[in-house]
């Protein structure tokens, strides 16, 4: 009744082409965006930017990147998590080193050198496929890892690795309060949210997807394999540095390489499968899902009598849900979270009808 | 010379540990195309689970068939819970439900057994041994000799038995076999339960080595380049990547490590693995796909 689509014509292609072609879609987006960024910053409180939001929005930030890779070209990756800190650690240098440079400019940077290290390690996709090229993307994982372990210079020889955030500052203005990081963060997730949605509606997109289905077929058909799935190495990359950069500088302030493990990365992958593989809007519904669940497992502990669940056991709890729910999602629904939410916008288009 | 060959076979003792983890693999990949993740989180829960069983008194052959008990149920339990709803799927949901898996095992592991480091005894000395001007670890040894029982009977089980001989109809063609009435089910809950063996063995090699505790269930990232060096469906592959693996990065941390300041363990593996790799996509020993539009 209020979710019709009667009535709403595309008389032109680039109607009929854009990127919500129902209208109240498009409106529902527009007052979502408008919430996110002139509303949230005033209501939220502290605690709900920092330890919720800012991490929430980042994650489905690192979520879209994966998803680009795993979802759309089909190349499986474990690596995400080095990309984040190329790029976390990339950003930091900039800003160290070349004073100059603003900051939009040095974390777009950072996502650069990401990409750059990204397609490195998805050179030997060209010719090793499958479960085999899991180990350019582990030797990524743990090369990176002990790079920036290893090599003061990175981390400005701190003597605990640690580096701390650059002043968060765009012409001028301030960004370091919970308000200003959240909107910075906001505005990145937007933008490549947007680029990546367009991306993977174009041409581009269509062949990522023809890779991961049969690439053998898919170079029959003419698709140049080597610059289809280096692109999608390319741009998960950039997007898995912007959303490290992000990690580092507004959600924690700091960055350190154990900040980017293994288990990073296997939340990234957690994201996109529980969320949805080739699904953009599955990696926010993926990424709540990962930022709220310890929140709410620790909350339900909490009612219950002191005692019953001590810390430790709260982890192990954690994990086991975790491993269920995957297992559960990967059996019950492949499609993830989004796949759920789509259902629910088909049944409100027919209702109150039920077809 | 003397102190290369030192280092040369003692990487190679050590490759034979992590043949002993991939081995577990290559039989579960080899019979139903799943790519396990979780058996690193097999080889800890094991381990836990005989370890704590000898802290509460019980006698070592006991403890053993305990553990053995609980592996095979929890091989049962997979089969029935993870791989029976999971037919027909692709490879890659496969892999991704066994990284599920191994976060279900993990945590029900220390949750059961507590996160602590046990001490396991198998009472083998760990004095180094003088052989020929060589001091090797006696441990080492040990472990060498019984990967290479495990694999004779391995070999015995899949070369001589009826079971075996239904195990490679179905590594061979799964609906074939299921054609001519093998039973698919039983055939994984099999292989499983010997996964699940060869987990505990490994478990019990490791733990001894290492203490029994959480970081066993890393081991699993040591036994992938080896696989991938051996390719996904061999057992000789698995050995002999070990083998490969353990030298060369014994050498590698001993002789290339102080140039780039040490600590390259963790990747070199899998950088030895990409070079493989680059020459042979499919590993050394394993089968080449053949792809058809």
């Amino acid at each position: 009744m209020f979710y019709t689509e009667a009535g709403q014509f595309s008389s032109h292609y680039r109607a009929d082409r854009r990127l919500f072609r129902l209208r109240q879609d498009r409106y529902a987006l527009y007052a979502l965006l408008l919430f996110a960024f002139a509303v949230v910053p005033f209501i939220g409180s502290d605690y709900w930017l920092n330890a919720i939001l800012i991490p929430f929005l980042v994650l489905s930030l690192a979520g879209l990147g994966l998803n680009l890779l795993t979802g759309y070209a089909g190349q499986l990756s474990l690596g995400s998590a080095a990309f984040m800190a190329v790029g976390a650690f990339a950003t930091y240098n900039l800003e160290l080193r070349v004073p100059e440079l603003p900051l939009l400019a040095s974390i777009a940077l950072g996502g650069v050198f990401a990409a750059a290290a990204s397609v490195l390690f998805g050179l030997p996709s060209l010719r090793i496929k499958g479960f085999y090229l899991l180990v350019s993307t582990l030797a990524a994982q743990f090369f990176v890892q002990w790079l920036f372990t290893k090599v003061s210079w990175f981390s400005n020889d701190n003597a605990s690795g640690v580096i701390t955030a650059p002043p968060l500052q765009i012409a001028g203005h301030d960004l370091s309060s919970p308000a200003g990081r959240y909107l910075l963060t906001l505005g990145f997730v937007v933008a490549l949210t947007l680029l990546a949605r367009n991306v993977v509606k174009s041409e581009l997109g269509r062949n990522w997807m023809a890779v991961r289905d049969m690439d053998t077929a898919a170079a029959v058909i003419g698709i140049p394999l080597a610059r289809t799935k280096l692109l999608a190495f390319a741009l998960s990359g950039f997007i898995l540095g912007v959303a490290g950069a992000l990690w580092a500088f507004t959600y924690l302030g700091t960055v350190e390489p154990h900040g980017f493990d293994l288990s990073r990365s296997f939340q990234v992958l957690f994201i996109i499968i529980i969320g949805g593989l080739g699904s953009i809007a599955g990696n926010f519904l993926g990424a709540a899902f990962i930022v709220l669940l310890p929140i709410a497992l620790s909350l339900l502990s909490g009612l219950l009598p002191p005692g019953v669940i001590d810390a430790g056991q709260l982890e192990n709890l954690q994990k086991i849900v975790f491993g269920l729910l995957i297992i559960g999602f990967l059996i019950k629904e492949p499609e993830g979270l989004a796949r759920l939410w789509q259902q629910l916008r088909e049944r409100a288009r027919v209702w109150p009808l039920r077809y | 010379m003397d102190f290369f060959f030192e280092v040369l076979t003692g990487g190679l003792l050590a490759g034979v540990m992590y043949s002993l983890v991939a081995i577990g693999f290559v039989l579960i990949y080899k019979a139903s195309g799943v790519f396990n993740f979780a058996q690193g989180a097999m080889v800890l829960f094991a381990a836990l689970t005989f370890v704590s069983l000898l802290e509460r008194g019980v006698p070592f052959w006991a403890a053993f068939a305990l553990t053995l008990a609980a592996m095979v149920a929890l091989a049962l339990l997979i089969e029935r819970a993870v791989l029976r709803p999971l037919v027909n799927r692709s490879p890659i949901t496969l892999f991704m439900a066994t990284l599920g898996l191994s976060y279900v095992i993990e945590g029900a592991a220390q949750a059961l057994w507590g996160a602590q480091v046990h001490g396991l005894d198998l009472g083998i000395a760990d004095e180094p041994l003088e052989l020929g001007g060589m001091l090797l670890s006696q441990f080492d040894l040990f472990a060498a000799g019984t990967a290479a029982l495990l694999v004779a009977m391995l070999s015995f089980l899949f070369n001589r038995t009826r079971l075996g001989l239904s195990l490679r109809a179905v590594a061979d063609d799964a609906l074939g076999a299921l054609a001519i009435g093998i039973r698919l089910p039983r055939i994984w809950a099999v292989v499983w339960a010997v996964a699940g063996f060869v987990g505990l063995v490994a478990g019990l090699l490791w733990g001894a080595r290492l203490g029994v505790q959480f970081s066993l269930s890393l081991v699993v990232l040591k036994a992938l380049p080896v696989l991938i060096i051996g390719g996904f469906t061999s057992m000789t592959g698995a050995i002999v990547g070990g083998l490969i693996v353990g030298a060369g990065e014994k050498l590698a941390e001993v002789y290339l490590g102080p140039l780039v300041g040490g600590g390259i363990e963790n990747w070199f593996p899998y950088a030895l693995a990409l070079l493989f790799l680059l020459v042979r996509p499919a590993g050394l020993f394993g089968e080449r796909a053949i792809e058809r539009v």
